[in-house]
């Protein structure tokens, strides 16, 4: 291309003019460059997120992992008939699989809120 | 024999390969065989999971454990599914956002350590082989029961399907392959389980556990396999016993199985550590097998991985629902492999036995028989892939530029050592090997995986450390549980059962280690945290 040659038309569009602006954002900076305030951000989401996995985590635990324990300081628990079966068999053999794929289906909307909030701290415009 | 097997069994494997090779049109590049290039959408996806998934152990096993022990073992398919969930909850997203290939690449990622990265590798190889062996075996032992052919040519013949399915088409093709065999083992268990239950509602509801003690339905013969006592009598190998319709079914010295109240009720049979440990096992386990893993890279985000992995518990524990009623109903019509002990053929057994050897009940068979070929196909073919895919890399050292003639290289070496084995190794127990393949999944790399996602402070050291104290001792467990004398009392269970051991203790040793070496804790963890858990729109490169 010549030097005297008008320099080739680009076209504007907002959206694109915010997207090369971001990373000028001080937030932006902070992460990118790992200074203190941005270390400090990273570690806010990882502790919110290792926190909410642990939570649910402790919610299957106490709900499926204390099965076993109850069974065998209360057998009478265990010979319990629900619609002529006995409860052990329908929670683990039937609701077991409901109630993880619920935990599981908690976290993934928590976990994208998580990451959600975390966007628009970092998106956030200066105040 | 069934007439409609051999015509089943076929269209299986022509599906299989059929599908491989139209996969094969747009596997191109090495991206394309490793990953399938990052671009399969989530519900493919999660279906090949699934497939992939749910082996022998569970299509199979879970049903002969059932009809075996009752209540006690539900925590095998339940625990199968809940690893979903700790996957979900601990690994998955920031594992697809560290961008590795592999295990051995998430342990280069995270800690940057060439000799970690060797001993990720070896672990790959053991857990993989240790998954795949009984895979084959489970192969060559439904070829048997069902075609009265030999064992080998079963396990060569699957071995063989395999190979080519993973030499020529890569993942690209396995994961179709994989989503059809998910949709084929789902059918395969849920359609004649309709018909087995109708069929129990018109022979007037059975009672599963009569009062009197399990009986035979109809008029029974049994070969005794085994020299064995039966009701103070003894009974040589090759015996022929012969019951009538509504005889008590007998208990053989030689066959563990679980009669009355200990079927039906917790704690018959067995303690409250085996069940923890199991617990531990399978929950912890599912995220350190190597061929599932593997699939997380071929999701396009972290977000996505998640979303996968949900519509994976969803569909694992769907079918989860399944072997249950086939363990219970095998209660009533298939008593006498309580007596003979394969009761991992009850799936495979009960469609004639329930229904009669009419069209409907051998049609129904050769579906169950297909469904058995796609668990061995699919799960042999995803482990193929892993284990492929880190001798590809690691071994052969051809690195990301590698041509796909050396994928195929190491394909067939990877392929011939768990083929040699199985066929030589022929009476090791199905889904006992499965579960230690799960014990020494969660004693080495869900440590490895947890630490490294979620503590900053994790060292290379304190890694391998972690890996050969925890690792090594589960392993050392599963050789002397497959190879040592048998044990009986506490050590039986400390070596049988070693999760609820060897996983605290490889989280212990993994923290120490890396706490004492804190010096060796990468520059750039901060940067590597960014990059595993915020989101992909606010990657800074």
């Amino acid at each position: 291309m010549d030097g005297d040659q008008a320099p080739r038309r680009t076209r504007v569009v907002l959206g694109e003019v915010a997207a090369r602006r971001r990373p000028t954002d001080r937030t932006h900076a902070d992460l990118a460059e790992q200074t203190p305030v941005g270390e400090a951000l990273v570690k806010g989401l990882v502790r919110a997120q290792l926190a909410l996995a642990l939570r649910l985590a402790l919610v299957v635990v106490t709900g499926l992992g204390a099965l076993p324990l109850l069974f065998a300081v209360a057998p009478g628990v265990g010979s319990v008939k629900v619609f002529g079966i006995y409860l052990p068999w329908v929670l683990l053999g039937v609701l077991s699989f409901p109630f993880l794929v619920g935990v599981g289906w908690a976290y993934v909307r928590w976990a994208e809120r998580n990451e959600q909030d975390f966007i628009a701290l970092i998106r956030k415009p200066e105040q | 024999m069934n007439p409609y097997l051999l015509p089943g069994l076929i269209v299986v494997v022509l599906v299989t390969v059929g599908i491989g090779a139209y996969g094969l049109r747009f596997a191109r590049t090495t991206s394309d065989f490793l990953v399938a290039s990052r671009s399969v959408s989530p519900a493919w996806n999660a279906a090949a999971i699934s497939g992939e998934y749910l082996s022998a152990a569970s299509f199979l096993g879970v049903a002969g454990l059932i009809l075996r022990y009752g209540v006690d073992v539900l925590w095998y398919p339940v625990g199968f599914a809940a690893g979903y969930l700790a996957l979900l909850l601990f690994v998955a997203a920031p594992l697809r956002r560290s961008g590795a290939f592999t295990l051995p690449d998430f342990c280069q990622v995270r800690l940057r350590s060439l000799p970690l990265r060797r001993l990720a590798s070896v672990f790959v190889v053991f857990i993989g082989c240790l998954y795949l062996v009984p895979q084959l075996q489970g192969a060559g032992l439904t070829f048997t029961t069902i075609t009265g052919g030999s064992y080998a040519w079963g396990a060569l013949l699957v071995g063989a399907v395999v190979t080519a399915n993973v030499a020529l088409g890569g993942m690209r093709a396995i994961t179709f392959v994989q989503a059809f065999q998910y949709w084929l083992k789902l059918t395969a268990l849920a359609v004649p389980v309709i018909f087995l239950i109708l069929q129990w509602q018109s022979d007037g509801r059975p009672q599963v556990t009569p009062p009197a003690g399990t009986t035979f339905p109809a008029a029974t013969s049994v070969v005794v396999s085994q020299d064995a006592v039966v009701d103070g009598q003894v009974v040589h190998k090759g015996d022929e016993l012969h019951f009538p319709a509504g005889a008590a079914v007998p208990q053989v010295s030689t066959v563990d199985a679980t009669f009355g109240d200990g079927w039906l009720l917790p704690g018959g049979n067995t303690t409250l550590f085996a069940t923890y440990s199991l617990i531990l096992a399978t929950f912890l386990g599912t995220m350190g097998l190597p061929h599932v893993l593997v699939r997380f890279y071929t999701n396009p985000n972290g977000a996505s991985a998640r979303r996968t992995t949900l519509v994976v518990l969803a569909l694992v524990g769907l079918f989860y629902l399944l072997p249950t009623l086939y363990g219970v109903l095998g209660r009533v019509y298939t008593p006498q492999l309580l007596m003979t002990g394969h009761t991992d053929a009850v799936v495979l057994t009960l469609p004639e036995a329930a229904l009669g050897a009419g069209h409907l009940g051998r049609l129904l068979g050769a579906l169950v028989t297909a469904g058995a070929l796609a668990a061995f196909l699919s799960t042999s073919s995803g482990l193929l892939t892993s284990v492929a895919g880190v001798v590809f890399t690691d071994v052969l050292h051809a690195g990301r530029t590698g041509s796909v003639r050396d994928f195929r290289v190491a394909t067939l070496l990877a392929a011939s050592v768990p083929i040699a084995l199985s066929l030589y190794v022929s009476n090791m127990d199905v889904s006992r090997v499965v579960g230690l393949a799960f014990a020494v999944a969660a004693s080495s790399f869900c440590p490895l995986l947890v630490l490294g996602i979620w503590w900053r402070k994790l060292t290379d050291f304190g890694a391998i450390v972690g890996l050969l104290v925890g690792g090594g001792a589960s392993i050392a467990a599963v050789l002397l549980t497959v190879l040592g004398p048998p044990l009986s009392g506490w050590p039986a269970q400390l070596i049988g059962q070693p999760a609820a051991w060897t996983v605290p203790l490889a989280f212990l040793a993994m923290i120490i280690g890396s706490l004492l070496t804190s010096r060796r804790v990468p520059a750039d963890v901060g940067a590597l945290m960014l990059r595993l858990h915020a989101p992909e729109s606010l990657r800074i490169i």
